[in-house]
């Protein structure tokens, strides 16, 4: 293995609990110092003293209940949360995969949407345009594409948020969860085409709670519970662990 | 270096063509309400003041609307400002790129529809036999960054600040009402009592949509206004970008 590209060098991450002041203003009043103290003292872990690295070119497969702390590692490694306490390094071109219709906007067009998306990921316009026929033809939903997306089916606008990913050119791509949905042709594709992106030495962070597709695609597996690593290693002996 | 210029540019052209395009997009008469919209204004306002209390001033129609719409521009960016980045938390929570293009796209668009009402209150000049001045050449350029300085810091300041407290959401509707009042916008400043005529400046609003309609009206520029909303606009970016600055690494944490 070559050279890290992702580090996370002790990281603790928490929020603040901002609820208590929605309790509205007579309650926050009554309750004064207490409710002062409440805010500065209730913070929510998500992540305690993490360190781990992420070699290019592998794809790491992370997996843990609901509520563990996956998407805010992914969030961190994005550089749209910071960490509380810690060091993270992150080096090359970060291409998040957006959750379903996430970035899209229902009233556009597909093709616009594309635009829309292609831009806010990374791409320069003109750069959009060259590749626009390509994301059409990989979408594979045709003359929907001039459509408003409200629309469309959920498959069809996963289709479309991975096409538009598939035609990226990233270093490291983060997938949250987004495989689950289309049907079993296009699934098939997006893993294809994710395994094209693996042969061509993209790093892969994957978020997932399918154990075969973790199995199939990363070189090694983390398992995260409650909010610190509980286990590192081949995807295979941590699946074993997790789902026994 | 350059091509991260060239990426936000693309950035604001991208985001600003959607706001653009959703905004009528399944609406029939489309652009027509960015004008229909402060011209029935104009109208509830000419019955209220000119027929039925009698305002002693001639051209009142020309003068409402030369007012009207430069504060439809402000009043319509302030008043989505506290949704624009709860609108958009799924991009925010997941993608890093510069936020603070968000709300100046929104401003930009209500620009748009501004100057492309600029037309309609050359029709009303016309209608009350007057023209167009040459000093709009360089008026309306310069009126036009002002304005779009002084209404993108106030929008920075209310999208960032209703994160974190969002009954500013309800605030800012009150607020914009309150100070169209306090505005000259429906009546002259001249028609100010003398006692509170010095408080005209303590309102950002004022010395800007003065200018504008003194441009329109009567393709004047007086220096005084001018330097004054031009160091309100300075003021309201810095302070809103300053805030800006201060929240929006937790943006994606409280969204």
């Amino acid at each position: 293995m070559s050279e890290p590209v992702i580090i996370f060098d002790n990281v603790s991450k928490s929020y603040p609990l901002y609820h208590h002041i929605t309790g509205g203003i007579k309650n926050f009043l009554l309750h004064l110092p207490k409710a002062v103290s409440s805010i500065k003292n209730s913070r929510f872990e998500a992540l305690c003293n993490i360190s781990f690295e992420v070699y290019k070119g592998e794809t790491l497969g992370i997996i843990g209940r609901n509520g563990a702390g996956k998407s805010t590692t992914l969030g961190l490694i994005a550089g749209v949360l910071k960490p509380n306490k810690g060091r993270i390094i992150v080096k090359g071109r970060i291409s998040p995969l957006l959750e379903l219709g996430g970035g899209f906007h229902p009233e556009l067009t597909g093709r616009e949407n594309i635009m829309l998306n292609g831009v806010l990921l990374g791409l320069t316009r003109a750069g959009v345009k060259k590749k626009m026929n390509m994301i059409i033809e990989f979408s594979e939903i045709g003359d929907f594409v001039d459509q408003p997306i409200r629309t469309y089916s959920s498959g069809m606008l996963a289709r479309l948020g991975f096409s538009v990913v598939s035609s990226l050119d990233p270093e490291i791509l983060l997938i949250d969860e987004i495989l689950a949905v289309g049907d079993m042709e296009f699934q098939k594709k997006c893993l294809d085409k994710m395994m094209g992106f693996k042969k061509s030495g993209v790093t892969m962070v994957f978020v997932s709670h399918s154990m075969e597709d973790v199995k199939m695609i990363c070189d090694r597996a983390m398992w995260i519970e409650n909010h610190s690593i509980r286990m590192a290693g081949t995807p295979k002996d941590v699946v074993l662990n997790y789902s026994g | 270096m350059n091509s991260r210029i060239q990426h936000y540019i693309d950035l604001i052209i991208v985001l600003t063509q959607k706001e653009m395009k959703v905004r009528y997009k399944s609406s029939f008469f489309g652009y027509l309400w960015s004008i229909g919209h402060p011209l029935a204004f104009a109208f509830v306002f000419f019955i209220a003041f000119k027929i039925v209390m009698k305002i002693q001033m001639e051209a009142y129609a020309l003068f409402l609307i030369a007012g009207l719409f430069p504060w439809q521009w402000f009043s319509n960016s302030i008043n989505v400002s506290p949704m624009v980045f709860l609108g958009n938390a799924s991009l925010i929570k997941k993608v890093n790129f510069p936020r603070n293009i968000i709300p100046f796209t929104i401003v930009l668009q209500d620009m748009i529809h501004f100057i492309l009402s600029i037309p309609v209150i050359v029709l009303f000049l016309f209608i009350y036999h007057k023209s167009p001045s040459f000093s709009w050449l360089y008026g309306i350029p310069l009126l036009l960054i002002i304005q779009l300085l002084m209404t993108y810091g106030f929008s920075l300041m209310v999208s960032s600040v209703n994160l974190f407290f969002r009954d500013l959401e309800r605030l800012t509707n009150i607020f914009t009402t309150l100070f169209f009042y306090f505005t000259p916008i429906i009546y002259p400043e001249t028609m100010i009592p003398e006692k509170y005529k010095s408080f005209i400046n303590l309102n950002p609003l004022s010395p800007l949509m003065i200018s504008w309609r003194s441009l329109f009206l009567n393709g004047t520029l007086e220096p005084i206004p001018l330097v004054i909303s031009f160091t309100y606009g300075v003021v309201a970016f810095m302070f809103g970008y300053l805030i800006y600055k201060r929240l929006s690494w937790r943006f994606a944490e409280v969204l």
